[in-house]
């Protein structure tokens, strides 16, 4: 089966200015990508080459088999996308707006009031079809710019920020609706929200100045997140260096004089050992407690990780 | 997918008051204009009918209010071409068309034919009055189609001019004027040959004034009509090339 996007060492230059620096990814049918960067980190930048609003500098892009370049029609038939901005004609109405969108894609004139109709109610616009955009509300105006992006049932939808401005209780229908469009399409999505990414993606990536550092599905970025340190109280000081000799201890962190955080490997646990090495010791065991580490951190860490590097 | 473009665009400039304010001014200023050359012909009628060879009510009537409604679009195409392309970037509405399955130039065509749209029907208003003489008089109707094939090639090659110009510009209003400039240059060029006894063949040329004025009087030959050919196909494929550009670099 063919990827349905296939982006090899994409590079943009704006000037001298790198904004993005040879990202490479595969994107499979069913799957949701979650693309998060800071801001200004080549987010949008990526988005753009991915839909052929931008010409990368280097780099090929193919959108289900179909190289972006050399057949931007064939390309773009496979391709829904909600930039970060929607780009919508105010002057007309919802469902003015939505059968435009129709005859760019070629939909055929007998099916379009269907696709406008499904559109529309999975966005939830059945009540304000007949309403002038422009007196639409933010949140409203985000989704026709979402049906507009799933209007012609493409392969592939790319949204960029598709959350923001609405409220929390449309934020869950969104991302409701992106985890039934992810079903059977593939979905790229960016933000800077980490929970969304958690909430309804398969797949995450980060992108730290304009370079992929981190790609992993959804488990194995929650494998990261569950293990790896525990936090220790103790009513007398430890010897760091006496816990630190046991197995699997990869290194302590002192934080006062009585609480320490260990960093241990994944696969083993040596919380056992270390109660039963600090009561040993007689030094009064009072808190021992696996971090959850959050995506905060996890993203935290590997752009600080970056920036050493 | 062209006449997609177009439709939507010629659509949208009724939705807005501005197509129906401008095609409103210009009927009625020509009109004006129109009654006073049906009067002066009246007055001068009982004199050319005494002269062999005189001008007849075709060519006291008809290439005056042509010439004068070129003049008036000179002023009014700027301003419906200043936002076919820089309002659409200016809002962002720019990339719906180019994620959609369109290519540049099916964009910068659509665009163009829609305006041409609202010009073909500024031209059929105008085409409307001379033709109102039929009822009490004979026209010279060859004559009268050259004046139509004039200002058709006139306002055709004025809005490739303002399109290339939106595509080019940040800003509506800096499109319309540098527009409204070009124009203005190219309509007076040859007015600069009659100063000092010298024909500069090179001016006389480019001027827009000249080809059309030839065509008005007439004479339809290859040379004014592949003028205002060129000079479209020119506009409109340095158009194609500026919105390549935009995908290429910002």
């Amino acid at each position: 089966m063919t990827p349905l996007i296939e982006a090899e060492h994409l590079t943009r230059y704006y000037d001298k200015n790198c904004a993005v620096k040879d990202v490479s990814f595969i994107l499979g049918k069913g799957e949701v990508l979650g693309f998060l960067g800071a801001n200004g980190a080549g987010k949008t930048t990526t988005m753009q080459m991915l839909c052929g609003n931008l010409a990368p500098s280097a780099g090929q892009i193919k959108i289900n088999g179909f190289d972006l370049l050399d057949q931007p029609k064939a390309a773009k038939l496979n391709l829904g996308y909600l930039p970060d901005t929607p780009p919508l004609y105010k002057e007309l109405t919802v469902q003015e707006f939505l059968l435009y969108c129709c005859a760019l894609h070629g939909i055929t004139k007998a099916s379009r009031a269907g696709a406008i109709k499904t559109a529309q109610e999975r966005c939830g616009l059945t009540k304000v079809t007949d309403r002038l955009i422009a007196n639409l509300s933010k949140g409203f105006q985000q989704r026709v710019g979402i049906a507009q992006a799933i209007l012609h049932n493409p392969e592939v939808i790319v949204l960029d920020e598709p959350t923001v401005g609405l409220d929390p209780i449309q934020i869950r229908e969104i991302r409701t609706l992106i985890r039934e469009l992810g079903q059977d399409h593939g979905v790229i999505l960016s933000t800077h929200i980490l929970t969304e990414v958690q909430e309804s993606c398969s797949h995450v990536q980060i992108i730290h100045q304009g370079q992929l550092i981190f790609n992993e599905t959804i488990a194995g970025l929650n494998r990261q997140m569950n293990t790896g340190t525990l936090q220790i109280s103790t009513r007398l000081a430890p010897d760091i260096n006496c816990l630190s000799a046991l197995p699997g201890i990869s290194s302590i962190e002192q934080i006062s004089a009585n609480q320490l955080k260990v960093h241990h490997s994944i696969t083993a646990n040596p919380a056992e050992q270390l109660a039963e090495t600090i009561i040993a010791c007689g030094w009064g065991l009072q808190e021992l407690t696996p971090i959850k580490r959050s995506m905060e951190d996890i993203f935290i860490s590997l752009t600080k990780d970056h920036l050493d590097a | 997918m062209i006449l997609t473009i177009a439709s939507r665009e010629f659509k949208s400039l009724f939705l807005s008051p501005m197509a129906w304010i401008i095609l409103a001014i210009l009927q009625f200023i020509l009109a004006f204009l129109f009654l006073t050359q049906v009067e002066a012909f009246t007055t001068l009628q009982p004199k050319l009918a005494g002269i062999e060879g005189a001008p007849g009510l075709t060519d006291i009537i008809v290439p005056p209010l042509f010439g004068n409604a070129g003049i008036i679009l000179l002023l009014v195409t700027p301003l419906l071409t200043m936002r076919l392309i820089c309002e659409e970037r200016r809002n962002k509405t720019l990339s719906l068309l180019l994620s959609a399955p369109v290519s540049n130039s099916d964009i910068i065509l659509g665009k163009y034919l829609g305006i041409l749209g609202l010009m073909l029907l500024i031209i059929t208003l105008v085409t409307l009055m001379p033709l109102s003489l039929l009822s009490g008089g004979e026209l010279d109707l060859g004559k009268l189609f050259a004046n139509i094939l004039g200002l058709l090639l006139l306002v055709a090659a004025f809005t490739a001019t303002g399109l290339f110009m939106s595509c080019i510009s940040g800003h509506p209003t800096v499109a319309a004027m540098s527009t409204f400039g070009i124009l203005l240059f190219l309509w007076i060029l040859d007015w600069s040959v009659g100063l000092n006894d010298q024909r500069s063949e090179l001016f006389e040329y480019l001027s827009l004034l000249r080809h059309f004025q030839n065509i008005q009087s007439g004479l339809i030959s290859s040379t004014d009509v592949s003028y205002f050919l060129l000079f479209i196909a020119t506009f409109i494929a340095l158009s194609i090339h500026s919105l390549d550009n935009d995908r290429l670099q910002k």
